[in-house]
């Protein structure tokens, strides 16, 4: 009886000390992710008023115009099509690159993921703006094309250039997670697939692969998640010739005459709700096979 | 029985950059042999049996398997299969999944893979745990299922890479002999590499002791531990006494040297000696005798007059510790044939005592 109260006692000493450690963090969450999401919820279902201004007015019609009118259809699916192209070709670049700084000596291998982290030190926007020096119609690549006599290319405002500046961006988030899960990767297991007659392709969709997999889902939703729903690239290289989500929601919000900030959160909300499910399908994939 | 060679290796040197892992080593492995490749760590075992497996190429020289030259065939195309010494097994497959790998990559039909993969479980007595992941098999369990995994492609040569040393001595033991017993079973040529000389002397019909790259001497394990060739392998295979001195003499089999304090002493030559050459004397000490001076016989010519420094007693048998006159010491160990608790059947510390060295149970050994 005695030992019970006892016990007692230390679980609510302990509970008070976590809920001390806690404290501060959930204070943080609370005031400035779930507080300003309820905000925008909440005004996901309210009507624009005639001057941007919004009115208490619960309505769905936000929702509806956003999965019936094809202006807004196509932003998503353009949006999730770039995503998915930019996951995959970051995907491509990356394993192969994140493997071969694995199979380096220990010392090269540090200065390679040096190397790979070095485009943090600029600012982001800045870097989007030096390719545009690159690609513009007077730009050092079509200076050095027509130096050599060769007729200029259109490499800026394209979705091309949009395309490639996303793989720039978001490149070291796919390499940096795979490369932990291949540093973690035991090699001695390819030479045993080796051994038992697989071939080295097939030795790495059965054991490399499925081994990295980790790494891999990790990396395309680092990747994934901030694509849909930037803006700055396909402004600044593709010219915002055609919306992504990310360019709607910041014009609903800040450009369009009057705003439409009701319309805007809805955009937002349906987006959150799309990754949501993407990161739960991630969970499930990094917890179920490899912990 | 066919007479080509399981494995034969010609004149084989690898090298990593500058240093030379593997020194010229030519091995000729019989079919069906139990055969290991013994040696301290860093020794060129371990190299030599990746270069059988295929991960790795010799520099020069050559490998045949059955005759068949292997210079340019990759290790997934390679008639062996190999035990690692991590076992790598594959932890995101179940038990089953990877002893059936191998049959996979071959393409059998699904039904045959089935059916062999329940027999090797079976062989190995791991049925029971054919849907297990590796990682919740302990090390000996982990051990079979690599085992397994190996023998369901039924290779022409097991290699296996210190397979037993990450289990405890007791296991190790266990294991030596099922695996003894497994290859006489399936009759496969097995290429053992180990460090550990007692493990080697168990289990093999023919050992290679290795050191710095080179094959020091080749034979079976009676041979390496009766007749070393050299000091290296009868100091590294089990224990032994070392006088060193100089020939002074040598006959057909045998010759004699003598120490710097005037010692001389004779025994067998396994390999020529010159006269004049520096030399050891070896002697194991179970093969050296121990007798009270009053015991003795008077004037025998290699009894040294010795005192009896340290005694320990490990059941079986007795250590003995002697100093020699001139400050060198000696162990002798005495097996306790008899069972007695007289203290005076002991040898203790301080006795004056006679250490007979008989030359049939010596070498003289060079470098």
């Amino acid at each position: 009886m005695a030992l019970n109260t006892l016990e007692r006692e230390r679980q609510r000493r302990e509970r008070r000390t976590l809920a001390a450690l806690l404290a501060p963090g959930l204070l943080w969450l609370t005031l400035f992710l779930a507080l300003p999401l309820m905000i925008i919820l909440a005004y996901s279902f309210m009507t624009n008023g005639p001057r941007g201004n919004i009115v208490w007015q619960f309505t769905l019609g936000n929702y509806i115009d956003l999965f019936t009118r094809s202006i807004y259809v196509n932003a998503y699916l353009r949006s999730i099509w770039i995503s998915i192209l930019t996951t995959l070709i970051c995907l491509l670049l990356g394993y192969p690159l994140a493997l071969f700084i694995v199979r380096q000596p220990p010392r090269w291998r540090t200065v390679l993921l040096f190397l790979v982290l070095i485009p943090f030190w600029t600012n982001f926007l800045v870097r989007i703006y030096a390719w545009q020096i690159l690609l513009a119609n007077n730009g050092l690549i079509n200076g050095a094309l027509s130096s050599l006599g060769l007729p200029p290319l259109t490499l800026l405002n394209t979705e091309g250039a949009t395309l490639l500046g996303l793989v720039y961006g978001e490149l070291p988030f796919m390499v940096l997670p795979i490369y932990a899960a291949l540093d973690r990767f035991d090699f001695t297991l390819m030479e045993a697939a080796a051994d038992l007659g697989a071939s080295k392709r097939r030795a790495f969709w059965r054991v490399m692969l499925p081994m990295t997999m980790p790494g891999v889902a990790a990396g395309s939703v680092l990747v994934f998640i901030p694509t849909i729903g930037q803006f700055v690239v396909s402004e600044l290289l593709g010219g915002a010739k055609v919306d992504y989500l990310g360019n709607l929601i910041q014009r609903l919000f800040l450009r369009s005459n009057p705003p439409n900030w009701p319309l805007g959160s809805a955009m937002a909300m349906a987006m959150m709700l799309a990754l949501l499910v993407l990161i739960l399908v991630y969970f499930r994939a990094t917890t179920e096979e490899n912990r | 029985m066919s007479t080509t060679n399981a494995v034969e290796l010609r004149d084989v040197v690898k090298r990593f950059g500058d240093t030379v892992a593997v020194d010229h080593v030519s091995l000729e492995i019989r079919d069906g042999e139990f055969f290991s490749l013994l040696g301290p760590s860093g020794c060129g075992k371990t190299t030599t049996l990746r270069m059988i497996a295929g991960f790795e190429y010799p520099s020069s020289g050559s490998i045949a398997i059955h005759g068949r030259e292997m210079a340019t065939i990759p290790p997934h195309r390679r008639p062996v299969n190999t035990v690692f010494q991590s076992y790598a097994l594959f932890p995101h497959m179940t038990v089953a999944q990877n002893v059936a790998f191998g049959l996979e990559m071959k393409r059998r039909p699904r039904d045959e893979i089935a059916v062999r993969v329940q027999e090797a479980l079976e062989q190995v007595r791991l049925s029971a745990f054919a849907d297990r992941r590796p990682r919740q098999l302990s090390g000996g369990q982990q051990q079979r299922v690599a085992l397994a995994r190996a023998l369901i492609n039924q290779p022409e040569v097991l290699l296996l890479d210190e397979p037993l040393g990450a289990l405890d001595q007791k296991l190790r033991k266990e294991l030596q002999l099922e695996l003894k017993s497994l290859q006489r079973r399936v009759g496969i040529t097995f290429i053992f590499v180990t460090h550990d000389q007692e493990e080697a002397l168990t289990m093999s019909d023919r050992i290679a002791v290795m050191s710095q790259g080179k094959v020091l001497q080749i034979g079976s394990p009676t041979e390496i531990y009766e007749r070393p060739t050299c000091r290296f392998v009868a100091d590294f295979i089990g224990e032994t006494n070392f006088i060193a001195g100089r020939v002074i003499e040598n006959g057909a089999n045998a010759a004699t040297i003598e120490t710097t304090d005037g010692l001389r002493l004779r025994g067998l030559t396994p390999r020529p000696v010159q006269v004049g050459e520096p030399a050891v004397l070896s002697i194991r000490p179970e093969k050296a005798r121990l007798l009270a001076p009053s015991d003795a016989r008077a004037g025998h010519a290699y009894a040294l007059p010795v005192r009896v420094e340290l005694v320990s007693y490990i059941g079986s048998d007795t250590r003995i510790t002697v100093r020699l006159n001139d400050q060198r010491t000696f162990d002798v160990w005495e097996q306790n044939t008899l069972s007695t608790l007289d203290r005076d059947a002991y040898w203790q510390p301080g006795e004056p005592a006679v250490l007979v060295c008989p030359p049939d149970n010596a070498l003289v050994l060079t470098e």
